[in-house]
């Protein structure tokens, strides 16, 4: 009888894989995106809280990290607690975030001297346990230290995000670097939602899914984050892609 | 005379003038006796305002002089040059007409806050040398006879001196030169021994055998927070900054500050940030007495808190605040707060990171950008005046067609604080290029009148 075997042999290095994780491995907190859509895609059913998440942003967003910023700015609105942001250029403009539901009181912003300082401080907060998120934005990010930080965040259950964001268009490239990061995303601008009257809709954004630990990667075309901090799937996409419907419509006709 | 202000210099008065002839040069002249210990008394007060505000170590160096050590405590104040301008805003904001040197030795600032700094001077480290040599004599803190006596033989400057042997000098002038110059020059130590009141808390411990390994170190140093919290409890105090010295056998002092944002009696708190800190510690032979005070104590008594059974309470990240202050210094932790400013960059105040809530918010019917550059950048554009958003702009070398755009939106200037301001305005847009990267630009002027402003076009933000 070997199947039997077999199976007592994977649920025992099943159970030792789940020892080594930690005892906090199985059922794991998430933070949902209230998108089936994409919480279908990630393991657990959203963000997992007490790791680490990256975002960059697509073409010009990987100098200005305004879209990245935006979304991330999202998920901590949703996070319970206060939010720390760490920065080494301070060009974050508070009304913004105030807008997609962050308000001014829960932020408390660190801008550190350089990276190695940004990366200790993000360090000593995701060690605290009483911050809803941890926010970096940071260019580097080696194996290394994404690795001290997602235990640090194991460790106490917070969310860390590390924006990626660099100098120069050619230095983006550093992205492929592998990290210890959980997830890996990627949001890129795109022309907003057409209004009937002259005039600049609600953003648009083609979010990637470059990573996913124990998940496939996917995009997704989604709106900007509203007041609460929630992103929606663009109303005509909700029912199916366009493509889909433009199959169907020249099928009818 | 002992010394004249410059309204006196002005008029042709100088020091070491005879008092009866400055009289007789102006008429009228106000002449105050002069009154050393009150001086001594203000230094020393001086000294105490400096310990509670920079470091740890501070001491004064009458007759005219304060000495700092600033080891390890100008990063919390922006670094050595600011800290040093700063340092002298500040004195000259309160009267008092300040220069400032930060040097390897205390010798090497002390001669160039006299003799070099206008009104601030940064040595590098280990140009002392170089930095003192051309000075005079009387830069090396001597007894005026000896200054007297080096002018008689033909010395100038310190490098003269320091060039040529000793003996002879130590023959004639005592082994005070010799020790002066090589202060000085960092050859040999000079302890600062730090001022102290009694009203200050502090406690301390002696070790028969001196210690130097961390671990023994952070042993210590948790018995004097227990201590000194016991004191601290019997007053009702909270400590805000604590400073733990330690007195190596060498005779040299090494220091750990440690600050918090709210008035703290935690023991556990207070050791995680002194040991926190321990690594910057350099025990040397070893250490012989090591002392915790808390220079600056707040009150702090028992309060009682409503607490609601069924909602989590929010945690308490005060001790993070003070962990991450003390790494990085406390003005790089804020929190933005909500200023009724249409300017966009008068808008946002930053407040300090345990700063009560004040309930404000920005109106949020006009959309804002999340990235703010520091300064806008003038873009080139064509546009229809006076209310049209540009049809395409030229940013950083790359031209841009605007594909959707909203706005104006018009920002008037607040006359009641500047009086170029009084009829200026900025019309903001909010435009999307072709590949849907918003941008937002304003122009300076409302497009019809030429006094409103340039007509200049600026990109002040990027969306997201």
């Amino acid at each position: 009888m070997p199947r039997p075997v077999d199976n007592t042999v994977v649920s025992e290095l099943r159970e030792r894989i789940q020892r080594l994780e930690g005892a906090s491995g199985r059922g794991r907190q998430v933070l949902p995106f209230g998108v089936t859509e994409i919480d279908r895609r990630l393991p657990g059913g959203g963000l997992v809280l007490g790791s680490l998440h990256e975002v960059a942003g697509g073409g010009n967003g990987a100098i200005d990290g305004a879209a990245a910023a935006l979304f991330c700015a999202g998920i901590a609105a949703r996070s319970k607690g206060k939010v720390l942001w760490c920065v080494t250029r301070p060009d974050l403009f508070a009304p913004a975030l105030a807008q997609v539901g962050l308000s001014p009181s829960r932020v408390i912003y660190v801008e550190a001297g350089d990276e190695k300082a940004l990366l200790s401080c993000m360090e000593e907060g995701l060690r605290h346990g009483g911050l809803g998120a941890v926010v970096g934005e940071l260019a580097r990010l080696s194996m290394t230290a994404s690795r001290r930080l997602q235990l640090a965040a194991e460790s106490s259950g917070t969310l860390g995000i590390a924006i990626r964001r660099w100098r120069r268009q050619a230095e983006a490239s550093d992205f492929g670097q592998p990290t210890a990061s959980v997830t890996r995303w990627r949001v890129s601008v795109m022309p907003s939602v057409p209004l009937p009257v002259p005039g600049v809709g609600r953003a648009r954004w083609l979010v990637e899914l470059i990573r996913c630990r124990a998940g496939e990667s996917a995009d997704f075309e989604v709106e900007a984050p509203d007041a609460k901090g929630r992103i929606a799937l663009p109303s005509e996409l909700a029912h199916g892609s366009p493509e889909a419907q433009a199959r169907r419509r020249s099928a009818a006709g | 005379m002992l010394s004249v202000n410059a309204a006196a210099i002005a008029a042709g008065l100088r020091p070491r003038m005879a008092a009866t002839k400055a009289q007789a040069l102006v008429a009228g002249l106000v002449v105050m006796d002069a009154d050393p210990a009150a001086d001594e008394e203000a230094l020393e007060r001086l000294a105490l305002w400096a310990l509670q505000r920079y470091a740890p170590i501070v001491a004064a160096d009458p007759p005219d002089g304060l000495v700092i050590d600033t080891t390890g405590a100008d990063h919390l104040h922006g670094g050595e040059d600011l800290m040093l301008s700063g340092m002298v805003n500040r004195f000259f904001g309160s009267g008092i007409e300040a220069r400032a040197a930060i040097a390897d030795t205390w010798g090497a600032a002390h001669a160039g806050a006299r003799f070099l700094a206008h009104p601030t001077l940064v040595v590098a480290p280990g140009a002392q040398q170089e930095t003192i040599r051309d000075l005079p004599v009387a830069a090396l803190r001597l007894d005026p006879a000896i200054v007297h006596g080096l002018r008689v033989l033909g010395f100038n400057t310190i490098g003269e001196v320091a060039g040529v042997p000793r003996a002879p000098l130590a023959l004639r002038f005592g082994p005070e030169l010799g020790r002066r110059i090589d202060q000085a020059m960092g050859e040999v130590a000079e302890p600062i021994d730090p001022v102290r009141t009694p009203e200050l808390i502090e406690v301390r411990r002696s070790f028969g055998e001196p210690i130097a390994a961390a671990e023994t170190i952070a042993r210590y140093a948790a018995k004097l927070v227990g201590a000194l919290c016991l004191v601290l409890e019997e007053r009702g105090l909270g400590a805000r900054r604590v400073d733990l010295l330690f007195h190596r056998v060498d005779n040299t002092y090494q220091a750990i500050r440690a600050g918090t944002a709210t008035p703290v009696r935690d023991a556990k708190r207070l050791i995680r940030l002194i040991t926190d800190r321990i690594e910057t510690i350099d025990p040397g032979f070893g250490i012989e007495i090591m002392s915790l005070t808390a220079t600056h104590a707040e009150p702090l008594v028992a309060r009682q808190v409503v607490s609601s059974l069924v909602e989590e309470p929010e945690a308490d990240v005060s001790g993070l605040i003070d962990i991450l202050g003390n790494r990085i210094g406390a003005r790089r932790l804020y929190r933005f707060q909500p200023v009724a400013s249409d300017v966009p960059e008068r808008s946002i105040n930053r407040i300090a990171p345990m700063a009560p809530d004040e309930g404000l918010a920005w109106p949020g019917h006009w959309p804002r950008p999340v990235r703010l550059l520091l300064h806008p950048e003038a873009i080139e554009t064509m546009a229809l005046l006076p209310d049209h958003p540009p049809v395409s702009f030229t940013w950083r070398g790359v031209r841009r067609r605007v594909k959707r755009a909203d706005g104006p939106e018009r920002v008037f200037g607040e006359w009641w604080k500047r009086d170029a301001e009084l009829v200026a305005v900025r019309d903001y847009f909010q435009v999307e290029d072709d590949a849907g990267e918003r941008y937002w630009i304003y122009r300076a002027g409302d497009g019809e009148h030429s006094e409103t402003g340039s007509h200049q076009w600026f990109l002040h933000g990027i969306f997201g």
